[in-house]
C-alpha cells in the first residue's frame, strides 16, 4: 500500500539542476530521494542548512517557485506537491548556494549576537538609512520579491457546516465518521494531501491491521456520504468571533497554471472540533543547524511514508519513548544523560560528539525533545495553554476555548492511540453523535523527561527560521528584556514565517531556566492568526485590479465615449471630465471651449451621479426640517430650494436641493460623494433620533438619469423635448420651480429649474433606462444652437465663477457661518448641528469666511491650497489668515479667479494679501473680492 | 462576527456599518438651557466598557435597520440584538 507511485516519475529542478522524483513525493521528500542535503541559506549567519522536518512546520527548507520570470518566495519545500515541470530554487546564498560570500557573518558571529544593529551602527546617525540598512537589508533576509504582478488568480469562498473539523489524522478521520454518521453537515479540513496523519509515518495497528489501511478504510466512507466535504491541503489559519474560520485551500503550486491556485474559505460552524496534532520539537545543543539533523518523527515520515532513507548512518537523540520507532543505528538517549555536545560537517552532518567523549560517525542525527501540542487555533481567541508538567508541554486551557470548540487527539495531549480514540469518543458523544467503540489498537505509552538545552560555550540554535541561539536568550535577559513578550521582540525568536513552531517552547524553558522562573510562570507569547503564512493575493481573491471596487457608468457614458470623452473617477463613478474635439491642445482648451458654449448658448451635463432621495410620508417636511438648517415644511409643492445639511457637531456635512412634489412627497438630491453617508444619516435620524415620525426613505439615485442643460438657449432646446402640453415658459415655470411631464412624445420625466451654473438652467430626468436616447436626443435637438456637452471640469469652473460651494469647501472643517451661510441657519427651529454650531470657536469674530480672490497682478496664476500672510508679515504659520480652497481659469473674465477662507473675510473687501504656496513656491499678491464673480445678481438664472 | 437581525436572522457582520454607544439614540432637548453641555456630553463623552456594551450598528448592505446590538467587548458575544425603532417603543 504505497503512497508513492514509483510508475509516474516527475521531473524538476533545483537551483537549476534537474532531478526526478515520483508522484506522491513533496518537493523535501524528493530532494531527499536524489540525495540533496544542502537546500537553504540561514537568515542572518547564512550557515548551511538542510530539510528539518516533514511538514509546515519545517523552518529550514524554505525556496522559491520559479515559473516564466516570476517567482513566489518562502516556500516550505515540506508542503510542497511534487509536480512535473517544478524549478524551485534555494534562497539567500550568493554567488551560489555551495559557496556563499555572506558566509562570512558565521565566522563575524561573536560580533553579530542579539541586538548587534541597534548597538553598533549608531555612528554617524545619517549612516544609518544610506549606508547600514541598505547593507544590512541586502545581507539578512530570505526571498526576493520580483516587483511583477502575480500570473496566479486566487478565489474566495463561504462554507457552512455543523461540525468542522480540523486535522486528518487517527483523531480528525474518526471524529468526521462519528459526525457524518449520525447525518451532520461535516467539514474535514486537512493541511496535507494525503490523509491519515501520523498514522502515514508511524508503525502502527488497528484491527491489528497497518493503521494506514484503517485510515484509507474511513476516507472512503467519509467520501461516500453526502453530508461530508473533505478539504484537502486545506489549512485552517485562524478561529475567528461565534464560530467562523479562516482557511487556504491549496489547488496547487503551480504557477501560471488554469483555474484558481488557492481559495481562501470562510467557514461558518455549529461547532469546531480540533484535531490537529502535535509539533515535535527539537533539542537545543552545540552547531544542532547542521543539514543531515532533523526531527525524528521527520525521518520516520521520509521512510515510512516517502519510502527514502534520510541517511545511511542515522543517530537518534530523544528525551522520550516514542521516537524510539525511527529506525536508528545508534541512541542517545537523553533520559540515560546521553547528550550531543557537538556536531561536524560543513554543508553535510559527518559526526557528532558525546558528552562521555565518544565521537559517532553519522550523516543523519534524528532529535526529539518531545511534543508540543498544536494549540494555536484554540489560543485566537486570547485563551492561554497550561502547562503540564507530567507531558512536558503546553496543552490547551479548556475552560477558554472558543465557543463550541473541542479539543481530541495529540492537539489535547493525547499522544497514545488509545487516549487518542478516548478522546475522541468523549467529544462526540457530548455533540451527540453516538460514536462507536474505539477499535483496538497498539498499547502505547508516552513517555518523556523534560530536556531542553546542552550547555555549552558554542552556539545552539533555537529558532532556525531567524537565527536565535540559545545565547541570545540569555543575552537578552542578561540586558533586562526577562518578559517572555520582550525577550521575542528583541531576540526576534519565533518571528519569522515559522512563528517559532518547532522553537518557542525550548526559547521559552531556556529563558525560564536564566530567569529562575518556572516555565509556566515564564508564560507564551500571544498566539494570533495566521497559523502558517497566507498569501496577500489569497485574501484579495479575485478583487483586484479593475475588481477591486465596482465601477459605476453615467447614464450618457456610451455617448460620451463617443463624444471623445476623458474620464475621471469620483467615488464609483466614471464621470465626463471634459471632451476634446478635434485641434484642442490640451484640457484647457476643451474646458473654455465648454464654458464659453454654455454661457454664450447653451451645454448639456450629465449630473445623475448626485445623490437622490425619495422622501415620503406625512412628517415629510418636519422630517427635512430636522436635518437640514433652513426650512423645508414650509416649501410650497412644485418648488425646490437649496438646502445645507449639518453633522451633530456643527461643521457642514453636505448640500443640495430638494424639491417638492406634494404635501407628503420630497425628492431630496445630494453631492455625488456623499450619496452613501447622507442616506445612512437619514437613515439614522429616521430611526433613532426621530423614530415617531411618519417618514420613508429610498435611495433613487440609480433610477433616474439626470442631465443639467444650461445656457441662455437651455429653455429653447428643451421645449423642443418637453411634450407641448407642458408649459416651461418662465411665467408658468419660473426658476426654483419643479414638476412631473412628458417628453419626446409620452416618456415620463422630472424637470428642476436650478442652476448650479448662473446661467438659465434646467434639470431634467427620465427613468435610467430612458438616459442613452434622451442625451442623444437633446444633443440632436441643440445643433442648431451649437450645443456642446461639458464634464466636470467645465461645472467646477462655472461653480467657482458663481461662488457655489463644493467639496472642497465641505470639506469636514467648515460651518454654515465659514461657508457664508450663516443666514440660511433658521432660527425658528431646530435642526441636527444647531446647537453645536454656536460654540464659541465656531462664532469667534475672526472666524474664518468663504471670499473670492482675484490676482492683483491679473497675468498671475492663483494656486488651490496657498496660505494667506498679511502684507508685511512674516510667512510663518503662527501668521496663517486662511486658505485658497478653490482656483479656475475664468473664460468669461479672462484671468484666474479663487474662493478661499480669510479670517474676518467679510469685512476684509479689497484688502490685498499674499498667498503663499511653498508647495510650488508660488508666492503672488491677491485681492479680497465677492465670491461671485459672474452675474453677481443672479439675473441670467431668473431670465 | 454574526449579527442575529431580528427581521432576517443571522448576518454577517460584514453587512453592517458600526457607529457606536447606544445613547446616540438619546439625542439631547435643544431647547433646555444646558443645550451646549448636554451636547456636547452627547457628542464627545461615551462609555467606552469592557464586558457588555449597547451599541448601534447598521445593515447598510442589507434591509437598512439601525439595531442596537448588545455585545460583550472582551468577548464579542452577542446576546441581544433589537431594532433601533422597537427599543424607543413604536414598533413591536
Amino acid at each position: 500500500m504505497s503512497l508513492i507511485n514509483k510508475n509516474i516519475p516527475l521531473s524538476f529542478t533545483f537551483d537549476g539542476k534537474s532531478y526526478f522524483g515520483f508522484e506522491g513525493d513533496t518537493l523535501a521528500s524528493a530532494l531527499i530521494r536524489n540525495k540533496v542535503r544542502l537546500v537553504g541559506r540561514s537568515f542572518k549567519y547564512h550557515r548551511p542548512r538542510g530539510i528539518m522536518g516533514a511538514g509546515s512546520e519545517e523552518p529550514n527548507a524554505l525556496v522559491e517557485i520559479h515559473a516564466d520570470g516570476v517567482c513566489e518566495p518562502n516556500r516550505r519545500a515540506t508542503t510542497i506537491k511534487l509536480f512535473d515541470g517544478l524549478s524551485a530554487k534555494s534562497q539567500n546564498g550568493s554567488p551560489s548556494l555551495g559557496f556563499d560570500v555572506l558566509a562570512i557573518n558565521d565566522w563575524l558571529s561573536p560580533f553579530l549576537s542579539t541586538g548587534f544593529y541597534y548597538k553598533t551602527f549608531m555612528w554617524p546617525k545619517a549612516f544609518w538609512e544610506k549606508v547600514y540598512e541598505p547593507a544590512i537589508r541586502r545581507a539578512a533576509g530570505l526571498g526576493k520579491i520580483i516587483q511583477k504582478p502575480d500570473p496566479d488568480s486566487y478565489d474566495k469562498g463561504f462554507l457552512h457546516c455543523d461540525v468542522l473539523v480540523i486535522g486528518g489524522g487517527p483523531a480528525g478521520l474518526q471524529a468526521a465518521l462519528d459526525a457524518g454518521r449520525v447525518g451532520k453537515r461535516v467539514i474535514l479540513a486537512n493541511d496535507d494531501f494525503v490523509l491519515g496523519g501520523r498514522l502515514l509515518s508511524d508503525p502502527i495497528l488497528i484491527n491489528d491491521k497497518p493503521s494506514i489501511e484503517w485510515a484509507q478504510n474511513v476516507e472512503a466512507e467519509l467520501r461516500s456520504m453526502d453530508n461530508v466535504r473533505i478539504l484537502e491541503r486545506t489549512t485552517v489559519y485562524g478561529a475567528y468571533d461565534h464560530g467562523i474560520f479562516g482557511a487556504l485551500e491549496t489547488k496547487t503550486d503551480e504557477i501560471g497554471g488554469s483555474g484558481a491556485r488557492m481559495v481562501l474559505w470562510k467557514i461558518y460552524s455549529k461547532a469546531s472540533i480540533l484535531a490537529a496534532g502535535a509539533t515535535e520539537r527539537p533539542i537545543a545543543f552545540a552547531n544542532n543547524d547542521r543539514p543531515g539533523i532533523m526531527l525524528a518523527s521527520a525521518v520516520r515520515t521520509y521512510q515510512k511514508r516517502f519510502e527514502v532513507d534520510p541517511g545511511v548512518n542515522i543517530a537518534l537523540f530523544s528525551n522520550n519513548n516514542n521516537a524510539l520507532s525511527t529506525l536508528h543505528k545508534v541512541l542517545i538517549d537523553a533520559r540515560e544523560n546521553e547528550f550531543v555536545i557537538d556536531t561536524q560537517g560543513r554543508k553535510s552532518l559527518k559526526s557528532i560528539r558525546l558528552n562521555d567523549g565518544r565521537n559517532i560517525k553519522a550523516d543523519c542525527l534524528a532529535v526529539s525533545g518531545g511534543w508540543n501540542p498544536n494549540v494555536h487555533l484554540t489560543c485566537h481567541q486570547r485563551s492561554r495553554p497550561v502547562w503540564d508538567e507530567k507531558k512536558s508541554c503546553f496543552l490547551p486551557n479548556i475552560n477558554s476555548l472558543p465557543k463550541n470548540m473541542h479539543v481530541i487527539g495529540a492537539a489535547n495531549g493525547n499522544f497514545t492511540m488509545s487516549e487518542v480514540f478516548e478522546s475522541v469518543r468523549l467529544t462526540g458523544k457530548a455533540l451527540g453523535h453516538k460514536p462507536a467503540d474505539s477499535p483496538p489498537t497498539d498499547s502505547e505509552t508516552y513517555e518523556v523527561t523534560a530536556f531542553w538545552h546542552v550547555k555549552g560555550k558554542k552556539r545552539a540554535w533555537v529558532d532556525y527560521q531567524n537565527d536565535v541561539t540559545a545565547k541570545d536568550i540569555t543575552l537578552a535577559h542578561q540586558e533586562g528584556f526577562s518578559s517572555v513578550e520582550h525577550v521575542k521582540r528583541y531576540t526576534t525568536l519565533g518571528m519569522a514565517t515559522d512563528q517559532g513552531r518547532t522553537s518557542n517552547v525550548i526559547g521559552l524553558a531556556i529563558l525560564a531556566d536564566a530567569t529562575g522562573q518556572t516555565i509556566p510562570e515564564t508564560g507564551t507569547t500571544i498566539f494570533r492568526p495566521p497559523f502558517t503564512p497566507v498569501p496577500i493575493g489569497a485574501f484579495a481573491g479575485p478583487h483586484k485590479e479593475q475588481h477591486f471596487k465596482p465601477t459605476r457608468l453615467t447614464p450618457s457614458h456610451k455617448y460620451a465615449e463617443e463624444s471623445g470623452a476623458t474620464f475621471v473617477e469620483t467615488g464609483y463613478w466614471k464621470r465626463s471630465q471634459w471632451f476634446a474635439k478635434e485641434g484642442e491642445q490640451g484640457w484647457r482648451d476643451s474646458v473654455d471651449r465648454e464654458v464659453i458654449t454654455t454661457r454664450g448658448s447653451v451645454g448639456i451635463c450629465d449630473v445623475s451621479t448626485l445623490g437622490k432621495i425619495d422622501i415620503q410620508g406625512k412628517d415629510a417636511g418636519a422630517f427635512l426640517n430636522k436635518v437640514y438648517v433652513n426650512s423645508f415644511k414650509l416649501l410650497k409643492p412644485s418648488k425646490c430650494r437649496y438646502g445645507l445639511m449639518l453633522r451633530e457637531d456643527g461643521i457642514a456635512m453636505d448640500d443640495g436641493t430638494s424639491a417638492r412634489f406634494s404635501d407628503t412627497h420630497y425628492v431630496m438630491t445630494t453631492t455625488t460623494a456623499n450619496a452613501g453617508t447622507v442616506f445612512r444619516h437619514l437613515e439614522f435620524a429616521r430611526q433613532c433620533l426621530f423614530p415617531e415620525m411618519d417618514v420613508h426613505l429610498i435611495s433613487t439615485t440609480e433610477q433616474w438619469a439626470q442631465y443639467s442643460v444650461a445656457g441662455p438657449n437651455a429653455r429653447k432646446l428643451l421645449q423642443k423635448i418637453v411634450d407641448p402640453e407642458h408649459d416651461i415658459s418662465n411665467e408658468a415655470f419660473p426658476y426654483m420651480a419643479c414638476g412631473q411631464v412628458t417628453v419626446c412624445g409620452g416618456t415620463r420625466a422630472r424637470i428642476f429649474r436650478l442652476s448650479f451654473s448662473g446661467e438659465l438652467a434646467y434639470e431634467i430626468a427620465v427613468p435610467t433606462r430612458y438616459g442613452d436616447a434622451l442625451i442623444r436626443k437633446l444633443m440632436n435637438a441643440g445643433e442648431e444652437f451649437g450645443v456642446c456637452m461639458y464634464g466636470t471640469e467645465a461645472l467646477g469652473v462655472m461653480r467657482i465663477e458663481k461662488g457655489h460651494a463644493a467639496g472642497n469647501e465641505l470639506n469636514g472643517q467648515t460651518t454654515a457661518g465659514h461657508l457664508g451661510l450663516g443666514g440660511f441657519v433658521s432660527k425658528k427651529k431646530d435642526c441636527i448641528g444647531k446647537v453645536l454650531s454656536q460654540r464659541e470657536g465656531l462664532i469667534a469674530d475672526d472666524a474664518l469666511r468663504l471670499v473670492g480672490f482675484v490676482a492683483v497682478d491679473p497675468s498671475d496664476q492663483i494656486t488651490n491650497g496657498a496660505h494667506f500672510i498679511n502684507i508685511g508679515d512674516d510667512r510663518i504659520a503662527t501668521n496663517d489668515q486662511g486658505y485658497m480652497s478653490s482656483v479656475a481659469y475664468s473664460p468669461e473674465l479672462g484671468h484666474y479667479v479663487g474662493l478661499g477662507f480669510l479670517k474676518s473675510g467679510a469685512n476684509r473687501k479689497g484688502d490685498e494679501l499674499w498667498a503663499v504656496d511653498f508647495v510650488r513656491n508660488h508666492h503672488i499678491k491677491v485681492r479680497v473680492v465677492s465670491p461671485h464673480f459672474v452675474d453677481p445678481d443672479g439675473e441670467r438664472l431668473r431670465g | 462576527m454574526i449579527i442575529n437581525h431580528p427581521l432576517l436572522g443571522p448576518r454577517d457582520a460584514s453587512e453592517f456599518v458600526y457607529l457606536g454607544d447606544a445613547s446616540l439614540m438619546n439625542r439631547p432637548n435643544p431647547k433646555s438651557e444646558t443645550a451646549a453641555e448636554d451636547f456636547h456630553a452627547y457628542m464627545y463623552l461615551r462609555d467606552n466598557p469592557p464586558g457588555e456594551h449597547r451599541e448601534l450598528w447598521f445593515h447598510e448592505q442589507g434591509d437598512r435597520s439601525w439595531l442596537i446590538v448588545t455585545r460583550n467587548t472582551l468577548t464579542h458575544e452577542i446576546t441581544k440584538v433589537e431594532l433601533a425603532r422597537s427599543s424607543k417603543g413604536l414598533i413591536t
